[in-house]
């Protein structure tokens, strides 16, 4: 389980802008991530971490450096690399059912009808959403979408699940709910998870890691804190632990004294 | 029956009856012009204000005398199907070089100054150059609405595929789709809404062009007919053909809407 899993080395991102000089906006960034394991990003806005995680997705390539997973070169985009995304983006045509359908179908083309029809049905029901799954993303509220977003992209068995800001754009009641929800899934079923966030309690509760990002451009990572909290992790509980408490001082201090930034 | 619907039926009457004033008005003025009673009885059959027993236009629409005589509802037929030849050709061309327009940066560059420049040309001008062609009637009249209707649907054809969010193509991506995978599941979809309001635009303006141009090239069609009824003095079947070819247009509208609606994904599932 220690050997490496996915590793970033020297990873760099640099935007040409005509006329001026290239906009770096994170360089020599080195991450080795295990197997299962739960990685936050955080950062303030424009230090990169969606950039970074766009490289790693390979929706974005790097200018230098190298991402392997499982030893071998990631080379644009792929299945293997799962993203859900900030607003979700399911196809608003489609089901709830045919947005998931669609992606399995394309990602193992080998099963056969029933197979498919079981596997579709076993992420809707992973995710709760068996009462919703012939409705269109219009009809359904922004968690339950991202819900589905979530179960497209866990059904089609990625190496690692990257998470976009996933509940940025959630009401706090909701992204809460969604927070257990993959606590739960991940509790079942065990995924290599990184997740890009901006909320420390978010980051605290869902990861083993959190990686402090400090400010672009030139961004790179800071710091690396371990989040030593047993699992299932309860949120109200967790307030009074001081393990809890001391990682939120430490992303606090860290985004708001060492890194702080006047203005987004 | 709420006063909503009170008002949708009144109003239109009241405005009925104005323009009837109107016209009664200008059949006083100008001589020989129809009276609106004149029509209704050119239209449906009766004995007119000069005491003459008539067969209306439309309660025998269907009669063949010969080649050259045939009743209103040949006519539109006729125009019918130049218009649907065209508009079902320029359907065909249109759709793939919008779709290459929207998807292709290179070929957006190539060909926009020459759909800027060719759209906005009456159909009409290029009549004389595609009759010289032919040497066809029909075919000339085909060809015709083909030019009219091709232009809405390529540009909205292409607003349609540019409309595509880019995180949809991200999750194509993602799932690396194919180029083929990515038009049918993704751009397609996003674009028919797009498509069927240019296919609209286009059978509306064909429905325009029709009537010109087959006063141009002779022959049969609905078109020809009316600059037949001016050519041999009977006005009141001029009217008649122009509220025809309003009716027939506005039902056409209504189907080409009810057809895009079906098709528009975000139309769908509001109940």
């Amino acid at each position: 389980m220690s050997e490496k899993f996915l590793s970033l080395e020297g990873i760099e991102k640099r935007f040409p802008i005509p006329g001026k000089e290239d906009y770096i906006a994170v360089t020599d960034v080195n991450l080795e991530i295990k197997k299962d394991e739960i990685i936050a990003i955080i950062g303030h806005s424009g230090c990169g971490k969606s950039t970074l995680l766009n490289m790693i997705s390979g929706l974005d390539a790097q200018t230098k450096g190298a991402i392997l997973l499982e030893n071998k070169h990631v080379e644009g985009p792929g299945p293997e690399r799962a993203v859900v995304f900030q607003n979700h983006s399911l196809l608003p045509w489609l089901s709830v059912y045919q947005n998931i359908e669609m992606a399995v179908k394309k990602v193992m083309p080998q099963l056969s009808a029933p197979e498919l029809r079981d596997r579709v049905e076993k992420f809707i029901s992973m995710v709760n959403l068996e009462h919703a799954k012939d409705k269109l993303p219009g009809e359904i509220s922004g968690g339950m979408k991202q819900r589905v977003g979530i179960a497209r992209a866990l059904s089609i068995q990625p190496k690692v699940l990257l998470m976009d800001e996933p509940f940025g754009a959630l009401d706090s009641l909701t992204r809460a709910n969604l927070q257990e929800h993959l606590m739960r899934i991940q509790q079942n079923v065990k995924n290599t998870v990184i997740i890009i966030t901006h909320d420390i309690d978010e980051a605290v509760l869902l990861s083993d890691r959190v990686i402090m990002m400090t400010n672009g451009p030139e961004a790179t990572i800071g710091e690396i804190l371990e989040v030593n909290l047993p699992r299932p992790r309860n949120r109200v509980e967790l307030q009074s632990n001081p393990e809890y408490i001391r990682c939120r001082e430490a992303i606090l201090s860290f985004l708001y004294e060492k890194f702080a930034k006047d203005d987004e | 029956m709420n006063s909503e619907m009170i008002k949708k039926t009144v109003l239109p009457l009241l405005v009925f009856l104005f323009i009837l004033q109107v016209w009664s008005g200008i059949a006083h003025v100008v001589a020989d012009f129809p009276t609106p009673s004149d029509t209704y009885v050119a239209a449906f059959g009766g004995i007119n204000e000069a005491g003459d027993e008539m067969v209306g236009v439309l309660s025998d629409p269907f009669y063949v005398n010969n080649q050259d005589d045939k009743g209103i509802f040949w006519q539109i037929v006729a125009s019918l199907e130049r218009v649907f030849a065209g508009f079902v050709l320029a359907i065909l061309v249109g759709i793939p070089i919008g779709l290459f327009v929207g998807m292709s940066k290179s070929a957006q560059y190539a060909l926009n100054p020459f759909i800027q420049i060719f759209k906005p040309v009456s159909p009409l001008a290029w009549l004389p150059l595609l009759l010289f062609i032919f040497q066809d009637i029909n075919m000339t009249a085909i060809s015709t609405i083909f030019i009219t209707s091709i232009w809405p649907i390529i540009i909205n054809t292409a607003l349609g595929v540019k409309s595509v969010s880019q995180d949809y193509m991200n999750v194509a991506k993602v799932l690396r789709f194919s180029p083929l995978e990515k038009i049918v599941q993704i751009i397609l979809p996003v674009s028919v809404p797009f498509i069927f309001t240019g296919m609209r635009l286009s059978l509306g303006i064909a429905w325009l062009v029709i009537v010109a141009a087959e006063m141009l090239t002779g022959g049969i069609g609905i078109g020809y007919w009316i600059w037949d009824e001016y050519n041999n003095l009977n006005y009141h079947n001029i009217i008649i053909g122009i509220i025809v070819v309003g009716l027939i247009g506005f039902i056409l509208d209504i189907v080409m809407g009810k057809i895009a609606d079906y098709f528009d994904y975000t139309k769908k599932g509001r109940a």
